[in-house]
């Protein structure tokens, strides 16, 4: 039976983040915390893999404890297990040493259930936005890589092969390639289903599995947490707006508004540039 | 007396120098953020005074290799194979990693496209170094500490960031398209090109990319000189025909708010804005769009910007050169009229006395 690892992080609704206007510092209460969407779209990719071919679906995240609830949300959506990784030792990493670590539970996910044959990550999350802990995972566990992923077209557990839509900028390339295999998420991908009841009921109960760094007796310190990350924020800042000497244009009809925009745009240098003169 | 090592005391990095930046390109046609990136890269080798090179990958790409020089590269590393037609993670990652490894430069600089993500997410893990995602503002601190100062924004673009990596080299950062400024293209200049080997062959490479389905149904926002963009206020798909006539009169492109994509208007390709393109044209017409943060963060680059909305309030008029409060219905096509003749006028002096 195929084993799919869903990585998920718990973020706060960054589009719900205001900055506070006295001292330009971001403000985060009342702010949710939800599952990052991308990973939402690689979980049910997953549970759509495991509702035609059969599949065991195990879910990671690395995060501090309230990223349980994310877990049981999971869980409540069909995942058959769960695993927090947890401890103050991780906090502050950079998506190299987010990477480390990731890669270090999915192998001992290994250990646990058997080896992966598919990994999700989201295409991004809301928070550090950068799309780089996939490819960071499948380098550490030399899976092949599919990023980007907008549909999956063919899982073939026999011939450990899978075919799947990449969306990018200028179109969509159709490739194929050999498990294991990370596959990162977007949104097109799927629509996500809601609980069942029974999924629910489940959730309620389920505990996830914790592990710390003290059940990873071969994780290098060095490579985790802040001190594992070569990425520093220097500075943050609130981009000023940009101030322009604007100038209203108005006239009591259309025609003379639009003669006056178009008077001031040739009389401008951008007639020239443009090559209107 | 022994100075004690700190955590900020940086290393000998003095066996790295230069600025590398990976030319992205697809069927032998390079994406223009690589040019953008040169222009970046060249601002930041002179500060440093060390040389830009460039890493051009793909099958015959030789004459992309020239561009790359034209483009302000001094040294262009040239990898060339069938196998290499196009990007797959594997090879293209392997002939740049060795590469890195070879010349250790001390900063390196992709696209922050889907290709440029994908490939230095993987070669910064496999350094390892620090990776800065999605950078809009490049600078270095000179000599000694030479660091490279990546801002980008966070946040949903509501603040700003500045990373740097002061214990690994090569430091790394994709570079968001379309924000940095391509240098002229000089056919007279002068650079070297160096041949360099794959390492790996078909037979190694599980990925087999099956085909390539181009989307790009002519619009392409990134380039163009003037954008007429319309929002929400438009009212639905059928106005656009309006912006398209006022965007041909100009010889411009149409764009759109993200309200509009996401009400089935228009597509997706048409977006500006935070999860969409980032543009700055000569010219943006900002029609019916409220001016969101989002959306600004995407054209508030523009050199002339000209607002149109029924609502004096609306925020887009803060960072409009031109504002016009009225019914976009019966502004927009007395404009495009207004640019017709004049335009005409251009072509025959005379037209405009016979109007
Ligand atoms: C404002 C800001 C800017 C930052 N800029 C950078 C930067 O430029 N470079 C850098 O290296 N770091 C940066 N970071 C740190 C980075 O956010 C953290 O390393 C974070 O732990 C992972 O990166 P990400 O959120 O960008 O994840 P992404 O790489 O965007 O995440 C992709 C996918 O990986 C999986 N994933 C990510 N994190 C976890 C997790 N903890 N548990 C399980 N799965 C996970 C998810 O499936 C996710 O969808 C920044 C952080 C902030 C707040
Ligand atoms: C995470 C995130 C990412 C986002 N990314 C983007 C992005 O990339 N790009 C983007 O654009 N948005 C983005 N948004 C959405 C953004 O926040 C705004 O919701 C969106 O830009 C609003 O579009 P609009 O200005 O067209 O619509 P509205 O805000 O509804 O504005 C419509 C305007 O039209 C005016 N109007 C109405 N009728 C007329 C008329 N007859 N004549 C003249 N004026 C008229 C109104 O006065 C109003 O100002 C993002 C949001 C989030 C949360």
């Amino acid at each position: 039976m195929l084993h799919i690892v869903v990585c998920i992080k718990q973020v706060p609704d960054s589009r719900e983040i205001r900055i506070d206007p006295n001292t330009n510092t971001l403000i985060r209460q009342g702010v949710p915390s939800i599952v990052n969407f991308y990973d939402l779209h690689g979980l049910e990719e997953a549970l759509r893999i495991k509702d035609q071919h059969g599949a065991r679906i195990t879910v990671v995240t690395m995060g501090p404890p309230p990223a349980e609830k994310s877990l049981k949300e999971c869980i409540s959506l069909g995942a058959d297990e769960a695993v927090l990784v947890t401890d103050r030792k991780f906090a502050g990493a950079d998506t190299l040493a987010t990477s480390y670590v990731l890669a270090k539970t999915i192998q001992k996910v290994e250990q646990e259930w058997g080896p992966a044959d598919i990994v999700f990550c989201g295409k991004q999350t809301l928070d550090g936005d950068t799309g780089q802990v996939g490819p960071g995972i499948a380098c550490r566990l030399n899976l092949e890589q599919l990023t980007y992923v907008g549909k999956v077209v063919r899982v073939d557990p026999e011939a450990r092969r899978v075919r799947v839509h990449r969306y990018l900028e200028d179109g969509i390339e159709v490739v194929e390639t050999s498990m294991p295999v990370l596959i990162t998420a977007l949104k097109e991908l799927n629509e996500v289903r809601r609980a069942s009841l029974p999924g629910m009921i489940r959730a309620a109960r389920y505990k996830p599995v914790t592990w710390t760094t003290a059940d990873f007796p071969d994780i290098e310190v060095s490579k985790i947490g802040l001190k594992g990350s070569p990425t520093i924020v220097a500075k943050t800042w609130v981009p000023e707006a940009r101030k322009i000497e604007g100038e209203m244009i108005s006239g009591d009809t259309p025609e003379q508004i639009a003669e006056q925009l178009t008077a001031k745009l040739w009389e401008s240098d951008l007639a020239e540039k443009l090559g209107w003169i | 007396m022994a100075r004690e090592r700190t955590n900020d005391q940086m290393p000998d990095w003095s066996n790295y120098r230069g600025v590398l930046v990976f030319v992205e390109q697809r069927n032998g046609i390079a994406k223009n953020v690589s040019w953008q990136l040169l222009g970046a890269g060249k601002k930041l080798a002179d500060k440093l005074d060390v040389s830009l090179m460039a890493l051009v990958v793909g099958d015959q790409v030789e004459h992309l290799a020239r561009e790359a020089v034209y483009y302000g590269a001094d040294k262009v590393f040239l990898c060339e194979g069938p196998e290499l037609k196009d990007y797959r993670t594997r090879p293209y990652s392997r002939i740049t990693l060795k590469l890195i490894e070879e010349i250790k430069p001390e900063i390196c600089l992709f696209g922050a496209t889907a290709t440029g993500r994908d490939l230095a997410g993987a070669i910064a893990t496999h350094l390892p170094t620090g990776l800065t995602a999605d950078t809009t503002e490049l600078d270095v601190e000179p000599h000694p500490s030479r660091l490279l100062l990546a801002s980008r924004p966070a946040f949903s673009e509501k603040m700003m960031a500045t990373i740097l990596c002061k214990q690994y080299r090569p430091q790394m950062a994709t570079a968001r398209a379309g924000v940095f400024q391509a240098l002229p293209r000089d056919p007279g200049r002068q650079g070297e090109i160096v041949r360099i080997d794959n390492p790996m062959s078909e037979d190694q490479i599980a990925a087999k990319v099956v085909e390539f389905i181009e989307q790009r149904g002519g619009v392409n926002l990134e380039d163009a000189e003037i954008i007429v963009a319309g929002g929400r206020g438009l009212g639905g798909p059928e106005p656009f025909k309006m912006l398209q006539e006022l965007a041909d009169a100009l010889g411009g492109v149409v764009g759109a708010s993200r309200a509009c994509v996401d009400a089935g208007w228009i597509k997706h390709e048409h977006q500006v804005g935070q999860t969409g393109c980032t543009v700055r044209p000569k010219l943006y017409f900002a029609i019916g769009i409220s001016g969101a943060v989002q959306h600004t963060v995407g054209m508030s680059n523009s050199e002339v910007i000209v607002a149109i909305n029924k609502d004096p309030n609306a925020p887009i008029f803060q960072i409009a050169h031109y504002g016009i409060v009225g019914d976009l219905f019966t502004i927009v096509p007395a404009i495009t009229r207004e640019v017709k003749k004049r335009r005409a006028a251009k072509l025959d002096p005379t037209a405009a006395f016979r109007a």
